[in-house]
């Protein structure tokens, strides 16, 4: 059974383009909304989220909490080859983190 | 060395070795830009300024958006060498979405989702060099999505 901050991944080259999409499970609470007791709910959200390419970043991503619940990116990395390896990582305002790695495929 | 001292030596280096990837994400984390609440506030906190008005930076995104929890955008710029993209909402209580840095041959590229309070203004602000360029586009929203 997948956490409940489990990142889902996927890698594919097309042509020269490497078409990366990730998906994040994470509440993004802006700390502005109230539950049903009237309280407010703390802030929780993803403030950085770091991508690499056989090791060297390609993307680096700064965060607010206008970003949606579940965190929904697509971006192109170039130059990259079958079985290269992907790594994602973020990390939120809480202090917690999480990382998932997925190898390049052939679309 | 007494005793004492020298456990608070190691409680003290103990705390700064857990300590230190909040502290090294607090550096990084622009916290004044996250925290202004409009968009040439955010753009100040982070260094923009000067921004031309360019047909380089294309959003795609809906005109009209049922719910504004979850609004789909894609950003690109046309510009070689753009290093980063931010982008900025009008009307939200705090404007500053995201700012994505592309290095090693990522292209200037981003599809993402957003959460937006009302009609407004997107914005997106490309750094290239030290120059900066900006495409926007008119969203319609009806249910406020940032809650």
């Amino acid at each position: 059974m997948a956490a409940d901050n489990a990142i889902k991944m996927r890698a594919q080259l097309k042509g020269e383009i490497t078409e990366i999409k990730i998906l994040m499970s994470h509440p993004m609470e802006t700390g502005r909304r109230k539950n049903d007791l009237n309280e407010v709910i703390p802030a929780h959200f993803i403030q950085l989220v770091t991508v690499t390419l056989n090791d060297k970043p390609v993307l680096e991503a700064q965060w607010g909490t206008g970003i949606s619940k579940n965190p929904y990116l697509t971006f192109h990395a170039r130059g990259a080859k079958v079985g290269d390896k992907v790594v994602v990582v973020w990390h939120d305002n809480k202090g917690e983190m999480n990382s998932n790695e997925i190898a390049v495929a052939q679309a | 060395m007494q005793r004492r001292d020298f456990l608070q030596l190691l409680l003290g280096a103990a705390a700064a070795t857990l300590l230190l990837p909040i502290n090294a994400l607090a550096a990084i984390w622009n916290k004044a830009a996250f925290e202004a609440t409009t968009v040439d506030a955010a753009a100040k906190d982070m260094g923009i300024a000067a921004e031309t008005l360019s047909p380089d930076i294309q959003i795609t995104a809906p005109d009209y958006a049922e719910n504004g929890a979850v609004v789909q955008v894609e950003v690109r710029s046309n510009i070689p060498n753009t290093e980063a993209i931010a982008i900025l909402v009008d009307k939200n209580p705090t404007s500053l979405i995201a700012n994505f840095m592309f290095s090693n041959g990522a292209e200037p590229f981003v599809v993402t989702r957003i959460k937006m309070a009302e009609t407004s203004n997107v914005v997106a602000i490309a750094k290239v060099g030290g120059q900066y360029f900006k495409g926007r586009k008119n969203i319609e929203v009806s249910e406020n999505g940032c809650g």
